[in-house]
């Protein structure tokens, strides 16, 4: 009798289990890996916002999952593992620091395919994607130089490392285009994200007579700041206005749905392949978050200049690029400077009146 | 004059909610209990601060919000340590990790929304005084509060018996039982004591110094107040000293930065630290290897009866 029983039960584990997985079969599992909460209004919200346009766009086709709070290193290859064991066959690791566990988890599973965001690191099953955020701070540096009375930007910087000093660069090289004698104030907070610190930064570079603050940190903090004091400010990742509706001029948005859905569907008709993608504007890899606090003469040449930059016409480190002591920097990519020079990035352009902390 | 001015503001805002949350860590150690979950009270404190503002649109509410989080906490702490007899340390550090995941949850809700500040104390004609106007009386309640609070443990600690009996069971619980005094309930008072001031640290981030909630804002300042209490080795008024020394370095490095001082800002930031190492060496040298920690910090205290 109870031999009978657990054959039964035996059975009915079985169907169940074939069931289920026939099930999810159907249905491609997409998994994602943030580093922050999804919740940090920066970064990970951002991809959290695309992962929810994948959810929409393809509604019973996939099943999405996510890992928030994961920290680079050793958790994230568990965390990575994870997914895969799980069934998911599309794996997006959402942070630079995702770059070396995200590569040794897709040579253990070769059938599963891995996008990686910022890095530089692929193989066969490891795509990389990354934007051109470059050009809008161009953009931005151009409003900066037409906004600012002192002619004295502030720029709060996270960590020294190449993405965040071609953004200064591109930065300063925008506004010179407008006032050659622009300067810039930098403060390192060697953290992305840490709210009172990142305040405190743009109090120290407001009183120190700053009037525009830019931010490569990942918190609102810095834009109430300046909207409290009655300043102007850039917003960072995503749309801050609600913290600066008087203060925040543009934002560089980070905007990873089409990309998510692009790679979706090439991994539904089975077309998906390794590839590098490094977005700018032409390919909406990110946006400009409306103009606003700014006459009109100023909103038009932000557009004027997106416009020539979406098209091709112009590019933020057209040569000649003249290095910090005024020598120029070869010239690698014919009239401008090349990818490979821009993602190692290790140097300041003339007008930057600031060393280098580790240089 | 300006600039100066400017600094001091920063560095009195950026020193409160350190000197707070210290005060509280402070008593709860002279009481021979060590809460390492500061920084797990402060962010629930913050979450939940925020919370009560928003909803309600004061922040005094805000603040008792953040002031019952912690103290919340801080029971669960004390049930654990007192009640149980747990290993502190270990509880502690259970329940930063507690503290982080319960504000992502309770601050779910409102990520994404803000509020207005504290207002600024403003006493016609006294806080226009040129350069001491603002920093005497302009400050905002939490900054008073906080000079009030280190003064009310100072007069407690040292000028009432109460006072007294907390520290003898901070220095011989077995002394202080064999005399007839419940050093458990009087533990339970001080970590609630400790709770209570680590959330109103807390809230203090969201109420008047980044109007807004996220995950994860408190940053590390419960440890840099846990690293005050033994710099200012248990004395209120030396970590008065010690909480705007901190304040102090972390605003002047960012000034030393804006005004281009050539120093790494790596070392700048490490400075503090450096700092809390170099006052416990000479600490423990002037005191010829004496430690000035209560003498059962730390330990376990079961009653025999």
């Amino acid at each position: 009798m109870t031999k009978r029983l657990f054959a039964a039960l035996a059975a009915l584990l079985l169907a169940g289990s074939l069931g289920s997985a026939a099930f999810a079969a159907d249905k491609l599992k997409v998994g994602f890996i943030y580093l922050g909460p999804i919740g940090d209004l920066g970064w990970t919200y951002q991809h959290e916002l695309a992962r929810q346009a994948l959810v929409k766009e393809f509604g019973d086709k996939i099943e999405t999952t996510y890992l928030e709070n994961v920290p680079e290193g050793p958790d994230a290859e568990r965390a990575i593992e994870q997914l895969v064991r799980a069934g998911n066959k599309l794996i997006f690791t959402t942070s630079f620091g995702y770059m070396d566990p995200t590569l040794k988890v897709a040579k253990k599973y070769p059938n599963v395919h891995f996008e990686h965001a910022t890095g530089y690191k692929r193989d066969k099953n490891m795509s990389t994607y990354s934007a051109r955020w470059y050009q809008g701070r161009y953009i931005q540096g151009q409003i900066a130089a037409k906004m600012s009375k002192a002619g004295v930007l502030g720029y709060i910087g996270s960590f020294p490392i190449p993405e965040v000093i071609s953004g200064i660069n591109a930065t300063m090289l925008g506004a010179q285009s407008i006032n050659p004698d622009i300067k810039v104030k930098i403060i390192w907070v060697n953290t992305w994200f840490d709210p009172g610190k990142e305040a405190d930064a743009a109090k120290a570079l407001l009183d120190q007579g700053a009037d525009i603050v830019m931010q490569h940190t990942d918190s609102p903090a810095a834009m109430q700041v300046a909207e409290e004091r009655g300043k102007l400010a850039f917003g960072q990742d995503s749309e801050m206005i609600k913290f600066g509706p008087k203060a925040q001029l543009t934002s560089i948005l980070d905007t990873w749905a089409p990309y998510y859905i692009s790679r979706v569907k090439a991994e539904l008709d089975g077309s998906w392949k390794e590839e590098n993608t490094w977005g700018g504007l032409d390919s909406k890899m990110f946006e400009m978050a409306p103009y606003t606090n700014m006459p009109d003469d100023v909103k038009k040449l932000a557009e004027e200049t997106q416009a020539a930059i979406t098209a091709g016409k112009l590019h933020p480190f057209k040569c000649p690029v003249l290095g910090q002591d005024g020598k120029e920097i070869e010239c690698k990519g014919g009239d401008h400077l090349d990818d490979a020079q821009i993602l190692g990035m290790n140097f300041y352009v003339k007008g930057v009146d600031d060393k280098m902390p580790g240089k | 004059m300006e600039l100066v001015e400017a600094i001091i503001l920063s560095v009195l805002a950026a020193s409160t909610p350190l000197l707070i949350a210290a005060t509280g860590e402070l008593v709860t150690e002279r009481c021979g209990v060590l809460n390492l979950g500061v920084e797990g009270m402060m962010i629930v404190g913050a979450a939940c601060g925020f919370g009560g503002a928003w909803a309600s649109g004061s922040i005094v509410v805000g603040a008792l919000c953040g002031v019952l989080a912690g103290t919340a906490l801080s029971l669960i702490f004390a049930l654990m340590t007192l009640v149980l007899a747990v290993n502190q340390v270990a509880t502690g550090l259970a329940l930063t990790i507690l503290g982080t995941g319960l504000s992502g949850l309770i601050g779910a809700g409102f990520v994404g929304q803000r509020i207005t500040t504290a207002p600024h104390l403003h006493i016609p004609l006294l806080t226009n005084i040129p350069l001491l106007g603002r920093i005497v009386f302009g400050e905002d309640a939490f900054v008073y509060l906080s000079l009030a609070l280190i003064i009310g443990v100072w007069w407690f600690l040292y000028r009432t018996r109460s006072g007294l009996i907390l520290r003898a069971c901070g220095d011989n619980h077995v002394s202080a039982h064999a005399l007839g005094y419940p050093v458990l309930r009087i533990r339970l008072l001080a970590v609630m004591f400790g709770g209570a001031c680590a959330g109103l640290a807390g809230a203090y981030l969201p109420l008047a110094y980044t109007p807004f909630f996220i995950p994860g804002m408190t940053a590390g300042r419960g440890w840099i107040a846990l690293a005050l209490v033994v710099f200012s080795s248990w004395r209120p008024g030396r970590l008065v000293v010690g909480a705007y020394l901190f304040g102090a370095v972390s605003i002047l490095q960012l000034h030393a930065q804006g005004a281009g001082i050539g120093i790494p800002s790596q070392f700048m930031s490490a400075l503090p630290y450096l700092a809390t190492v170099i006052v416990l060496v000479l600490l423990s040298r002037t005191r010829r290897g004496g430690s000035t920690a209560p003498a059962t910090l730390g330990t376990v205290f079961v009653p025999d009866r």
